[in-house]
């Protein structure tokens, strides 16, 4: 049985690992290269590592290879991916998979030359999301933009095009730990026929439940493995008990 | 040393990285003299079938790889796209030939995409069916997969598919050939299990 994936997401800014509140008020909380180590020596399911600072400073290689090569799972690499080569730069540093989001926005042609050269299983489209006057809407650059995007329309597109997964960020749950928008978690995954990732809002294991049960093929989490004693393997368990075939060591 | 196939596409990285972690000496390269030199190949991949074959050939690699692995007979590992291009003929992107090193065709997985997602991406069970050098002592057998397509071999014999895993329908995820081993999975991702693989592909 395919189990399900619980990842967690790792954000750089100014080389310092942080963690936001809605995607603002970035706060330092350590080394990066200390969260990777032990996320790995914890043999989590896969790793999304996102360096916020590659949209203006430009994509830093040797600070990712510096995180891939702790990594004996599989890793997301993210963060101002805007055209192929820069795919391959990531691909080249060590990820398996690469993200796009702001750059498959502005031309959204790059999810299909991606898909087509790396194959769609290496393309996640990040889609970061808010509602505005009861609609969901795609915002880009770091969220500080409103794409103009219905969230299940764009899914749909980016899916027709070729990307493999959807990464789904709910902006204003981000950092809360109050629950992952299950609204649009349900939007979002009964749009699309490629798995999605549910993000923004784990507080506890039961959120990570709650976002498989409304459709989410895999959660990830930052403050709820930041911040809590709740680790990966605890939440792994507590979706075995609702049923939910996961990875146990 | 051991020579791990640069053909331009995805992480091969990671397959140095796993190979250092198990003392080993791994060398990225699509220098035929590396491939002359070296005791073991992998070939890993991500990436598309006609894309892949295509880059095979504008590196002039194929020759150096049949000598070294039909006529030399070099252990050769090939990992998820690197054992799909084993086939006959791959059906992604229009018909594509492939190295033909194992009958069979590379092809989208059949199944019902209203209950099975695809692409096939995360940690799945795998059940192996005979005695393979590759998984010696490997206690658990649950993987990282990341694929939309698979490789049918015509001959489905144990011998030859010598593991298997479901998801919408079986599918072969490990083959072998005398010294010639595909695995659909990535070892190189795969934590403990996936690095005893790695170990006792180099050990043989």
């Amino acid at each position: 049985m395919l189990k399900t994936r619980v990842i967690p997401c790792l954000t750089v800014k100014n080389e310092r690992l942080v963690k936001s509140v809605r995607f603002d008020h970035h706060r330092n909380i350590g080394s990066y290269i200390a969260a990777v180590r032990v996320f790995n020596a914890r043999d989590v399911d896969e790793l999304i590592f996102l360096d916020l600072d590659a949209r203006s400073h430009g994509i830093r290689p040797s600070l990712l290879r510096e995180v891939t090569k702790e990594c004996f799972m599989p890793v997301t690499l993210g963060g101002g991916v805007r055209t192929v080569e820069d795919m391959q730069t990531l691909l080249a540093a060590g990820a398996d998979k690469v993200a796009l989001n702001t750059g498959a926005l502005e031309t959204p042609e790059l999810i299909d030359a991606a898909a087509k050269h790396y194959g769609s299983q290496c393309v996640a489209v990040s889609v970061d999301v808010k509602p505005i006057n009861g609609q969901y809407e795609v915002f880009k650059t770091g969220g500080t933009e409103n794409s103009g995007r219905e969230v299940a329309a764009w899914a749909r597109e980016a899916e027709a095009r070729g990307a493999g997964e959807i990464l789904l960020t709910a902006i204003e749950r981000d950092g809360v730990m109050e629950g992952y928008d299950l609204d649009l978690i349900r939007k979002v995954s009964s749009a699309v026929r490629i798995p999605v990732i549910a993000s923004g809002g784990a507080g506890t294991s039961l959120h990570c439940v709650e976002a498989v049960k409304s459709g989410a093929s895999a959660v990830a989490a930052a403050s709820l493995f930041q911040y809590t004693q709740t680790t990966p393997a605890l939440v792994k368990e507590e979706l075995i008990r609702f049923g939910f075939p996961a990875r146990i060591l | 040393m051991i020579a791990i196939v640069d053909y331009g596409m995805g992480n091969v990285a990671s397959v140095r990285n796993a190979l250092a972690l198990l003392g080993a000496e791994g060398v990225v390269t699509s220098n035929p003299e590396d491939f002359e030199r070296a005791t073991h190949i992998i070939f890993p991949g991500v990436g598309a079938f006609p894309d892949g074959m295509r880059e095979l050939q504008e590196r002039r690699l194929i020759p150096v790889l049949e000598r070294e692995v039909l006529e030399s007979r070099k252990p050769f590992l090939g990992i998820c796209l690197g054992m799909q291009l084993l086939a006959t003929r791959g059906e992604e992107g229009g018909e594509t030939k492939g190295l033909g090193w194992v009958q069979g065709v590379a092809r989208k997985f059949r199944i019902d995409e209203k209950n099975f997602r695809l692409p096939h991406i995360g940690w799945d069970d795998v059940s192996v069916s005979s005695e393979c050098p590759l998984f010696a002592g490997v206690s658990s057998t649950v993987f990282y997969f990341v694929h939309s397509y698979v490789l049918e071999p015509q001959n489905k014999d144990v011998h030859v598919q010598v593991a298997s895993c479901s998801y919408g329908e079986t599918f072969a995820t490990a083959i072998q050939k005398e010294n010639i081993f595909g695995v659909q999975f990535h070892p190189e991702k795969s934590q403990k299990s996936g690095l005893l693989i790695l170990r006792n592909f180099i050990n043989l």
